[in-house]
C-alpha cells in the first residue's frame, strides 16, 4: 500500500491536518486504531472557548461532526479498526486490522496520537471505580452509562472542573473535587459554576487512601501543608462509589520513540515530547507530529497544528502552492498565538518556544 | 451529608462581586433603573469572545487579543434581553438581571442545561454564587429554543434585595 | 446505570437488544455497545482479579490504551472490553491473572 500522507489518529489534530492536506489535492490515508473517528472529541459535549474561527460556543461533538463530513467531502480514505504497530524511520508503517498485517509506504506522516490520562498512587487506588476523569466522561457521554452516584474528584484542572458539571448533567452526585495546591487550577468561571451548583472544591487537600471490596466505597481526604505532607488530625471520611482522577495527560509518543525522534522533557506540556520547528516537522524528515502527542493542550490548539503540519507536508509534497500554503500556515499560527495568550496560555507558547529552539539546537 | 457542610466552608474558587466589579464592571442602580442588564461574571484573561460576536446590538466588548475582560457597554438600556449571550458563553458566566421586574422583585435569567427543565411557577430557592441558599423565590418564564442548542434560559423571580448574589436557584423540595 | 435521558444528548437511541452471558448469567445488552458498557449497566463493577494478589480492577482508561478492563471473551483471554463491542450470546468471564489461554479455539 502507498500513500502521499499518512495521518496516525483521527482525532481533531488529525482530522485537521487530513482535511487541510485533501482540499489541497494530497492523497490522504488517516488511520485510527478505534472504530469510529473523532479522538476525544465525541466525549467534550460542552461548549468550546476561542473566537468565531475556533468555532467557540460550539460543543465538541458538533464540531466532530463538521470534520467527519468535511472528511467525507474531501475524499479522505479513512482506515478504522487499524492499529499502527510500527513507524520507521524510512516512513513506512506496520499496520494490522484484526489478524491482517500490511505495511504502508508515505511519503510523508503526521503522528496526531493524542494523550493518555496519568494515574495517582494512593492505598486502594487500583480497586474498581477508581478511574480517568475523561475514563468517566467517556462512559457517561459516549457510552451513556453511569458507574456511580457519589462521586470525588481528584484534581481541579479544567478536565476536573468539567467532568464535575458533566457528571451532575448524567444525575451523579458530585461531594467535591479534591486539589493539592493552595489553588483551583482551572478556569475559575468552571469553579463558579460547580460551586452555585453545590459542588465544594477543596484546595490543599489531597486523597489519602481508598477503601472498599468489589468497588471503592470510602476515600479518605486530608490536609497536606505546603511540601504535600499530611497534617495529622485534618482527615475526614467520604461515601464514595466512584473516585475520577483528574491529575494531567501525558503524551503518546510510543512510535516516535520507536522511529527514532529527539524528544524533550517538559512538564508543562506533560512530560517528554517530541521537539518540533515552528511548521511541526519533528527531528525525521518527513514525519510531522500534532495535537496533544506535541505537548498536551486542548482540542482547539489541536485542530490548529494539525492544519498545520497538514498544510507544511503538502507544500513539502509539491502538492501546494508554496504562496497561499504559507498565507494559510500563518493563519493557523496567529490562531495558536491567540489560544496561548493569558495565565493559561503563556506557559505553553514558553514551552513550544522552547521546543522549537531545541529542534533547531540540536 | 453533614460533612458537605463542613466541605463547603472550606471551599475555594468563588467569583466574588468585588472581582466582577474590577475586571468587568458592575452596572450602577441607574442603569438598573432602565431595564434588563446582561452581567459578565467572567474575570479572567481566557482568549474567549463569542459573547462579543453574538449580540446583535454590539453592547458587549471583548476586543484583541480576545483574553481581555469582557465588559458591558450599554448606557442606555438598549439590550432587549433576547438571551443571546446568556446561552452562547462557554463558561456559563452571564446573567440577565432585571430589577425593574416589580418593586420589590428582580428577575434574574440565568443559563440551565440539566433534567428535569424547571416549569413554569415553580417554586424555588435562590442560591448565591458560593452555594448558599438565601431566599426563595419562583421560576417567571423557561426558553427553550433550538438556536440555544440545548442550553435553556430559566428567568427566577427574587426579592431585589438578592438581585447582586443570586446565580443560581434548586426547587423547594430537593 | 443507563442514562435513559440527558440534557445535551437527549434520549437513549434505540437499538437491538442482544443477550450476553457474563458468568454465566444471561445480561441485556444492545448491539453496537462496548462489552464494558453492558457490564456497568448490569451493576457489575469488578472486571478481573490479579495473578498475585487475587485483587479486583476494573475500568481505568476507557479507551483502550491501559488493559484494566480485560475479560476472557468467547475463550479468549485479555480482551479489552471498552473497546470490543458485544455480540448477541457472547460469553464473558471474570478473568482471573493472566486467564486461560487453552480454552480459546483461535481466530479473532
Amino acid at each position: 500500500m502507498k500513500t502521499e500522507l499518512a495521518i496516525i489518529g483521527a482525532g481533531p489534530a488529525g482530522l485537521c491536518a487530513a482535511i487541510e492536506a485533501a482540499k489541497n489535492g494530497v492523497d490522504v490515508t488517516l488511520i485510527d486504531e478505534n472504530r469510529t473517528a473523532g479522538g476525544q472529541l465525541f466525549k467534550q459535549i460542552h461548549r468550546f472557548f476561542g473566537s468565531e474561527e475556533h468555532l467557540a460556543g460550539i460543543r465538541g461533538f458538533e464540531i466532530g461532526n463538521m470534520m467527519l463530513e468535511d472528511t467525507q467531502k474531501y475524499g479522505v480514505k479513512v482506515l478504522l479498526n487499524t492499529v499502527v504497530w510500527g513507524m520507521f524511520p524510512d516512513l513506512k508503517l506496520g499496520l494490522s486490522n484484526g489478524n491482517m498485517v500490511s505495511v504502508i509506504e508515505a511519503r510523508r506522516i503526521i503522528v496526531s496520537t493524542g494523550a493518555l490520562e496519568n494515574s495517582l498512587s494512593f492505598p486502594g487506588w487500583t480497586l474498581p471505580n477508581i478511574m480517568g476523569a475523561g475514563a468517566a466522561q467517556t462512559m457517561v457521554n459516549v457510552n451513556r452509562v453511569l458507574p456511580g452516584n457519589k462521586v470525588l474528584i481528584i484534581g481541579s484542572g479544567n478536565v476536573g472542573l468539567i467532568v464535575a458539571y458533566q457528571l451532575l448533567q448524567a444525575g451523579a452526585e458530585v461531594i467535591a473535587v479534591v486539589e493539592a495546591l493552595p489553588e483551583v487550577r482551572g478556569y475559575q468561571v468552571h469553579a463558579s459554576k460547580i460551586v452555585r451548583m453545590g459542588i465544594p472544591i477543596i484546595t490543599s487537600h489531597t486523597i489519602t487512601r481508598a477503601e472498599g471490596d468489589s468497588c471503592v466505597r470510602k476515600a479518605e481526604i486530608a490536609r497536606i501543608d505546603d511540601t504535600f505532607k499530611v497534617l495529622k488530625g485534618s482527615e475526614m471520611i467520604l461515601d464514595v462509589d466512584l473516585i475520577c482522577i483528574a491529575v494531567g495527560l501525558r503524551p503518546l509518543a510510543e512510535l516516535c520513540w520507536m522511529a527514532g525522534m529527539k524528544f524533550d522533557y517538559l512538564p508543562q506540556l506533560g512530560g517528554f515530547v517530541p521537539l518540533h520547528n515552528e511548521n511541526m516537522q519533528s527531528s525525521i524528515e518527513g514525519i510531522y507530529v500534532a495535537g496533544d502527542v506535541a505537548g498536551i493542550e486542548e482540542a482547539s490548539s489541536a485542530m490548529e497544528e494539525g492544519k498545520l503540519a497538514g498544510i507544511a507536508a503538502g507544500i513539502s509534497l509539491g502538492k501546494i502552492v508554496k504562496k497561499q500554503g504559507i498565507e494559510i500556515i500563518n493563519k493557523a499560527k496567529e490562531g495558536l498565538r491567540a489560544l496561548r495568550l493569558g495565565p493559561y496560555g503563556d506557559y505553553r507558547q514558553e514551552s513550544k518556544e522552547k521546543i522549537v529552539h531545541h529542534y533547531y539546537a540540536a | 451529608m453533614e460533612y458537605r457542610r463542613s466541605l463547603l466552608e472550606k471551599t475555594n474558587g468563588i467569583i466574588t462581586l468585588e472581582k466582577i466589579e474590577k475586571y468587568n464592571g458592575y452596572p450602577s442602580e441607574e442603569r438598573f433603573s432602565k431595564g434588563p442588564v446582561p452581567i459578565i461574571e467572567c474575570i479572567e484573561e481566557i482568549p474567549c469572545n463569542p459573547c462579543e460576536t453574538v449580540c446583535d446590538r454590539h453592547l458587549i466588548k471583548v476586543g484583541k487579543p480576545i483574553t481581555n475582560y469582557p465588559r458591558l457597554i450599554d448606557p442606555d438600556g438598549k439590550c432587549t434581553g433576547c438571551t443571546k449571550c446568556i446561552t452562547i458563553c462557554p463558561g456559563l458566566a452571564i446573567f440577565i438581571v432585571d430589577k425593574t421586574y416589580s418593586e420589590n422583585e428582580a428577575s434574574i435569567a440565568l443559563p440551565y442545561e440539566e433534567l428535569p427543565i424547571p416549569v413554569q411557577g415553580e417554586k424555588i430557592v435562590g442560591i448565591d454564587r458560593a452555594g448558599n441558599s438565601v431566599c426563595k423565590g419562583f421560576v417567571q418564564k423557561v426558553l427553550s429554543r433550538k438556536n440555544f442548542d440545548r442550553t435553556h434560559v430559566v428567568t427566577i423571580v427574587i426579592p431585589k434585595e438578592f438581585a447582586d448574589d443570586v446565580r443560581y436557584f434548586k426547587r423547594i423540595d430537593e | 446505570m443507563r442514562i435513559k435521558e440527558h440534557p445535551i444528548l437527549g434520549p437513549l437511541p434505540v437499538a437491538k437488544e442482544v443477550i450476553i452471558i457474563v458468568d454465566g448469567k444471561k445480561i441485556k445488552a444492545y448491539e453496537g455497545e462496548m462489552i464494558s458498557t453492558a457490564i456497568v449497566a448490569s451493576g457489575i463493577k469488578t472486571f478481573r482479579y490479579t495473578s498475585k494478589k487475587k485483587e479486583p480492577r476494573g475500568i481505568f482508561c476507557a479507551i483502550g490504551r491501559c488493559t484494566d478492563c480485560v475479560m476472557e471473551v468467547n475463550g479468549r483471554p485479555n480482551v479489552r472490553t471498552c473497546v470490543t463491542p458485544v455480540e448477541d450470546n457472547m460469553v464473558i468471564n471474570t478473568q482471573e491473572g493472566l486467564g486461560i489461554w487453552e480454552n480459546w479455539r483461535g481466530g479473532g
